[in-house]
């Protein structure tokens, strides 16, 4: 199976902190990698290099062989990579619908007019929030901003999504919810790399894991091998526990 | 694109009206209305294209007298040469490419940058130009055409119509959702896939044209054109504060923000010469402190109060 | 040489003005466009104690700093402390107070223009020559460039030793961790800001001896400090200083060999080299 993404080498350095150092994974089509390790070991930034948000310092970058490793976040985007905040960004001057039609506009396909609205009618649906479009941004609860930001990553029917903690600080049952709807996105194949602490949802959501430690990756493998590694216990816990 | 909804119609009608009724000044009124007429006519095409800009984007741009003296320049040495129906597309065009140029050094960069960018391009054109003329002994320019005020005010009242017409579409348009999405989140909007940069310099150009054609229709007003008249760095200040006076928040914002403005200046003028640099620092401050949203804000807070009200009677 | 040491000379009186507009924007985060303006009011009083009463401009500096101080101070807590309070962002914050500080600048021209009048206005002060490497130059330019020398040389080892100064560079490099440490930010940004116009308005005063200024001119001393302070990197004195020699001689040369009318051509010219170039300031690092 050839990869849809692959890092080679990657590293971000800012000033003397080297943040990712020298990553390397493949992500194949219709997969769903799970992109985990310590607070500060670099996942968030991983997802920003891929995004484009800035841009990596060495190593390269590929979508289909192709390299995209110093593209603008647009041409990126463009190229089919979507991605949420990890704290949510939603447009606050326009309805429900518009920053989900946003996302279909000008996403990885174009499309305008009805046939725009129309898409993001359907992701709303499919997020859940079918009967809300009119709302302005500000009257939704913290889950809906989640999902509209998630319905306006798929508008633009990218061929990767990038979750950035997609699910962090939603109460237990929005939780169950959330890990539905990601399975739900699974389960129509869509490939996603899913930056995550939520351990339940990455053992039920993933195919593959790749666990990140002080900016380096150190386990690959399926959830259950990669959280029984004595390197990722060592890693999440201390060397004091393991 | 889609359809237009009969609101538009009518809204279409109403604004035909409007114009037609415009046009008739000329008729109605006596030589000093209509000079006040030129003027309002004048401020409303610079004020709303540069809010079509600067609204949504937030930059603030101050090169309105740079591109404004440019097509003064177009009209004053072009018409020895050029029929005068060929200056002013030369002057839209020239003014665009400056504006271009202007966007790609600038708009990357933060909004602090811009302003002084913009600032700094009308003094730097004028210099030059005065430079110029001392290298090759010429002073000013005439321009002696049979073109009187009443074709001015039609000209720019043309003007003010395709300025308005323009905004409407470009609000239509793909690039109007491109650039409400850069005004709300930029990061988002790149992240969505836009081209933030070439979004912003295509609409940095449209003030870019439309004030250098304003120069260039209203060149022959002045007979004599030199370089402290053409790129008199007021008149950047004064479109930045009608513009914010009347709201950018829509289409229409800005002419709410001209006509009043235009009096009230007219007044000062007449009896306080000194004192309007004066008012004109008093107008930023009200701006910033009483009204963040022009009176624009102030009309749409009483229709909310209104609708209100009507809910809970 | 000549053109070297003229340039030298005047860059030295920029860099004071030019730290003053650093002070404001680099470490109060605001951007005062009404800079150029507390320049030319430093300027006023120097004149009008000169020609009213002969007291030495050198002397006048001792009166204009404290006043422009506490001037600057209730400026930045009347009307821009509000605008801190309410901006939602970076960018509304740095809108508004463009906004503001233009208002501020065309009020205080105003002003000026009032009690003043238009006219240009220059004095005589120490206007005998000075023999520098076989060169004569203006007593009154030496001067002015010692004295911003000295004061230049003051800010910074006050910047960079003592621990307001140290306050004052913390709350520029990280106004969120300057908080956590426990730095008053709002109080030390009210400071910096004063204590800019407090630098600028000395500027003023020590310019004035040699330029011929006028009620409005303030706005073409706005933007050389602009150009000199982002030639130089935001918040970086070191920069300041180098930046302002530089624009110095280049003004000093282009007025020499070309034309004296296209100075500030040439600053704007180098200003659009910088933003091409180097956005982020000669000693400044890239930053994403």
């Amino acid at each position: 199976m050839s990869a849809l993404l692959s890092l080679r080498g990657v590293s971000k350095r800012f000033g003397g902190l080297t943040a990712v150092n020298r990553m390397d994974f493949d992500v194949t089509e219709h997969e769903v990698l799970g992109l985990i390790g310590p607070n500060g070991s670099g996942k968030s930034t991983t997802l920003n290099l891929i995004s484009g948000a800035f841009p990596a310092t060495a190593g390269t970058i590929s979508l289909r062989g192709q390299p995209i490793t110093h593209l603008p976040a647009q041409d990126i985007a463009r190229r089919g990579i979507a991605r949420t905040f990890q704290l949510v960004r939603l447009l606050p001057s326009m309805t429900v619908l518009e920053n989900v039609k946003a996302g279909a506009v000008f996403g990885h396909r174009r499309h305008w007019g009805h046939e725009a609205e129309a898409i993001a009618n359907t992701m709303l649906e499919k997020v859940g929030l079918a009967g809300r479009s009119q709302m302005m941004v500000g009257q939704l609860t913290y889950i809906d901003t989640k999902r509209v930001e998630l319905a306006r990553v798929l508008a633009g029917e990218p061929r990767i999504v990038l979750l950035d903690e997609w699910l962090a600080g939603l109460n237990p049952t929005e939780l169950e919810e959330g890990i539905r709807l990601i399975r739900s996105l699974r389960d129509e194949g869509r490939t996603i790399i899913l930056v995550e602490h939520v351990m339940d949802a990455i053992r039920s959501l993933c195919d593959r894991c790749v666990v990140m430690a002080a900016g380096a990756k150190i386990a690959e493998g399926t959830p259950t091998d990669v959280l029984s590694d004595p390197a990722v216990i060592r890693a999440y816990l201390g060397d004091d526990d393991a | 694109m889609t359809a237009l909804s009969s609101r538009d119609w009518g809204n279409l009608a109403l604004c035909t009206l409007a114009l037609i009724a415009a046009a008739c000044l000329p008729w109605t009124a006596g030589a000093y209305s209509l000079t006040i007429g030129v003027t309002i006519a004048m401020y409303t095409v610079l004020a709303t294209s540069w809010a079509l800009f600067s609204g949504p984007t937030h930059y603030i741009s101050l090169a309105t007298a740079a591109f404004f003296g440019v097509g003064a320049y177009v009209t004053g040495i072009g018409i020895q040469h050029l029929p005068y129906w060929a200056l002013l597309p030369i002057a839209g065009v020239m003014g665009a490419l400056m504006a271009a140029l202007v966007g790609l050094a600038t708009l990357r960069l933060s909004g602090v940058y811009f302003v002084i960018f913009t600032l700094g391009l009308a003094e730097f054109v004028r210099q030059i130009i005065t430079w110029g003329q001392n290298v090759s002994g010429t002073k000013g320019i005439y321009v002696l055409t049979s073109i009187t005020e009443v074709h001015i005010y039609w000209q720019l009242l043309g003007l003010a119509a395709v300025v308005l017409l323009l905004g409407w579409l470009i609000g239509r348009s793909r690039l109007g959702f491109a650039l409400r999405i850069i005004g709300d989140d930029e990061a988002v909007a790149k992240h969505s896939g836009i081209d933030t940069a070439r979004a912003k310099i295509l609409l940095f150009m449209v003030p870019g044209a439309m004030a250098s054609i304003t120069g260039a229709i209203l060149a022959p007003r002045y007979v004599y054109i030199e370089p402290s008249l053409a790129f008199t760095p007021m008149l950047s200040f004064q479109v930045v504060i009608m513009a914010l006076l009347g709201g950018t928040g829509r289409l229409w914002g800005p002419l709410v923000g001209v006509i009043p403005f235009t009096f009230l200046w007219e007044a000062i003028s007449a009896s306080f010469p000194n004192q309007t640099t004066l008012l004109l620092g008093l107008c930023f401050l009200v701006i910033v402190y009483l009204l963040p949203k022009g009176f624009v804000g102030l009309i749409d807070a009483a229709r909310k109060r209104m609708n209100n009200a009507e809910g809970f009677a | 040489m000549d053109v070297i040491v003229t340039g030298l000379l005047l860059g030295g009186t920029y860099a004071l003005i030019a730290m003053g507009l650093n002070l404001q924007y680099g470490m109060a985060r605001i951007m005062n466009l009404a800079n150029g303006e507390m320049l030319v009011a430093g300027g006023f009083v120097a004149f009008w104690f000169w020609t009213g009463s002969q007291v030495s401009p050198l002397l006048t500096v001792f009166l204009v700093a404290p006043v422009a101080f506490l001037f600057n101070w209730l400026i930045y807590i009347i009307f821009l402390r509000p605008l801190v309070k309410r901006a939602k962002s970076r960018g509304q914050l740095e809108v508004d107070a463009i906004l503001t500080t233009f208002g501020l600048s065309f009020v205080a021209v105003g002003l000026m223009l009032a009690f003043f009048g238009g006219d240009y206005f220059s004095y005589s002060y120490l206007s005998t020559p000075v023999n520098i490497l076989g060169d004569t130059y203006g007593a009154n330019r030496v001067t002015a460039f010692l004295s911003a020398v000295i004061i230049c040389g003051a800010l910074w080892l006050w910047l960079a030793r003592s621990r307001a100064g140290m306050t004052i560079r913390a709350i520029s490099v990280a106004p969120d961790s300057a908080r956590l440490v426990g730095i008053d930010v709002r109080k030390t940004a009210a400071l910096a800001f004063a204590l800019g116009g407090a630098v600028t308005a000395t500027g003023g005063a020590l310019i004035s001896t040699f330029l011929t200024l006028d009620a409005s001119t303030g706005v073409i001393f706005t933007l050389k400090a602009l150009v000199i302070v982002i030639m130089g990197g935001v918040g970086d004195v070191r920069g300041t200083i180098v930046a302002a020699v530089l624009l110095g001689m280049l003004e000093t040369f282009v007025a020499r060999v070309i034309d004296p009318g296209l100075t500030l051509a040439a600053a704007y010219l180098l200003f659009v080299i910088i933003l091409l170039w180097r956005p982020q300031g000669l000693f400044g690092r890239p930053t994403t």
